[in-house]
């Protein structure tokens, strides 16, 4: 169980608790604006960016080579940037804390 | 209508798959207060598509770990879904529709998102064929997924070599079939991408053991009792315990048709959705559209499109004032390699390559010095930076961008 907090565009906090699965399927289907999640979790289109707080890097880990260059021309990408269909649910990313990017 | 008093309105939408699911959610969340209802003549809680050819496949999970949205979030966003439910009509004069068991229901607003079916070719013996499946949803996938366990030599054909039938055979090679890949045309994915992309992926199959035969052009099949025979105009023939169809699609217009809607290779929207009735709208496959970028009208079979779209209904019904105008952009996955592909490549003059090893390389459409498309395998950045150039029109200088040597920037590509 991993209790994940999600900031939204408009600064609402949101806390959701999953077990398993990818932080975009919890996102998705607890209706978090700005999670869209397109292309059902294989990192193709980029529409489940949300920055990772930095306090919580360690918890997350880094982006995948496929996962970063997704990234790299997005306007709104920083050195916090993920794709949350990438991150796998578990013990470990109880506690993070993420906001929802801002739209391309 | 007035637009801010919503709540005593009923809007319906016939089609819940990624185009149907996706706007019923914008539209509440756009602020729409009155009833929506999805109508779907699927009984499936719906569910994303592309993976039904590819991941979902070859693994054991149900559909439970495939579905559009939570079960929980229908009703948690108010939205009423009827399932194993068949459209009859549409009356326009009367805003109402008549369902298969006779029932009626008034709509204000209509959203068409029917999508459309695989198309089944005339092939002599086709209807007496055993075991034999289009790939279209997950019934279709469980017919198939059943078939394949009970096949003792898992011996598959499948006739058509687009997108649908190689991600198919991926994934029943993966599951350890024997598998024959039957392409009408001279190269395979012929209709959408360059020759150069064709070779790759027919020498991607072949490394894994599935053979992919193209100029055979299936006549007729023979059923003998447990399997099938597959005959080709040039005469061979090849044995099939399962016989996989995947041959390109059919718009489902007919609702539509009858309604009087006006059709013109699609349903004919307008640059909102909107179709010749200022009630009814129609999104995703079924909609024939203009694209702005490309300054052309199309028909696109994409969940891109489907959701793109969506949102744009979405956005016209509460009474705003979208423009739907957006790059097209679809994805690929077979065995580990991923393709990734932005822009339309019809009436390309040139193509180039930009090759970073035998397994990454992009293919870069122009049409004299306007890049049309890219499609990228294993390169999501030559995905991002192609779509980028589309998007803002911009020149690519080409000696730069198959100069490896040049860092991969779009700073550094422009002309």
């Amino acid at each position: 169980m991993a209790k994940i907090t999600f900031i939204t565009r408009e600064n609402e906090s949101i806390i959701l608790e999953g077990t398993s699965g990818s932080v975009m399927q919890l996102a998705v289907d607890n209706n978090i604006p700005g999670i869209d999640g397109d292309c059902g979790g294989v990192c193709s289109c980029a529409t489940c960016h949300v920055h990772v707080d930095p306090a919580h890097t360690d918890k997350t880990g880094e982006a995948s080579e496929i996962e970063a260059d997704m990234l790299e021309l997005n306007d709104h990408a920083n050195e916090q940037s993920r794709l949350c269909c990438q991150l796998e649910i578990s013990e470990d990313l109880d506690g993070v804390v993420l906001q929802v990017a801002e739209s391309e | 209508m007035s637009e801010n008093n919503t709540q005593d309105q009923i809007c319906v939408v016939i089609g819940a798959s990624h185009g149907g699911v996706n706007f019923a959610f914008s539209l509440r969340k756009e602020g729409w207060e009155g009833n929506i209802i999805l109508i779907d003549k699927d009984p499936l809680v719906p569910y994303h598509r592309p993976p039904l050819s590819k991941a979902y496949l070859t693994t054991e999970g149900g559909m439970e770990s495939n579905l559009l949205k939570s079960v929980e979030s229908y009703s948690k966003e108010n939205i009423e879904i009827m399932l194993g439910v068949s459209v009859e009509k549409i009356d326009r004069e009367n805003q109402n529709l008549i369902l298969a068991d006779g029932e009626n229901l008034a709509y204000d607003k209509l959203v068409i998102a029917t999508g459309a079916r695989p198309f089944i070719p005339p092939i002599k013996g086709i209807d007496r064929a055993k075991n034999i499946f289009p790939l279209r949803t997950g019934a279709d996938v469980e017919n198939i997924r059943a078939a394949f366990t009970e096949a003792t030599r898992k011996n598959v054909v499948i006739i058509g070599g687009g997108y649908i039938g190689l991600e198919t055979a991926a994934s029943l090679r993966k599951l350890g079939g024997n598998i024959i890949v039957l392409e009408r045309e001279n190269r395979v994915l012929a209709r959408v991408t360059a020759p150069e992309m064709s070779e790759y992926f027919t020498e991607l199959h072949a490394v894994n053991g599935v053979s992919v035969l193209t100029e055979k052009d299936v006549v007729s099949i023979k059923n003998n009792q447990n399997a099938n025979e597959v005959i080709c105009a040039d005469g061979t023939m090849y044995e099939a315990d399962l016989i996989i169809v995947g041959v390109g699609i059919r718009v489902n217009l007919e609702l539509a048709k009858t309604a009087g809607l006006t059709i013109d290779n699609g349903i004919l929207v307008d640059e909102t959705a909107k179709t010749n009735d200022a009630n009814i709208f129609a999104i995703g496959d079924c909609t024939y559209h203009f694209n702005p970028h490309y300054n052309r009208k199309i028909r696109l079979e994409s969940v891109q499109n489907a959701v793109d779209q969506a949102k744009v209904a979405a956005a016209a019904i509460v009474g705003k004032d979208p423009v739907y105008d957006t790059i097209p952009w679809f994805w690929s996955d077979q065995y580990d390699v991923k393709l990734q592909m932005v822009g339309l490549s019809q009436g390309y003059t040139e193509v180039l390559v930009r090759k970073e090893d035998e397994q990454k390389f992009s293919i870069w459409y122009f049409k004299e010095d306007e890049l049309l498309a890219v499609d990228a395998v294993n390169s999501p950045k030559a995905f991002v930076v192609g779509t980028k150039f589309i998007k803002d029109s911009k020149k690519i200088d080409k000696s730069k961008l198959i100069d490896l040597e040049v860092v991969f920037k779009p700073a550094n590509l422009l002309k």
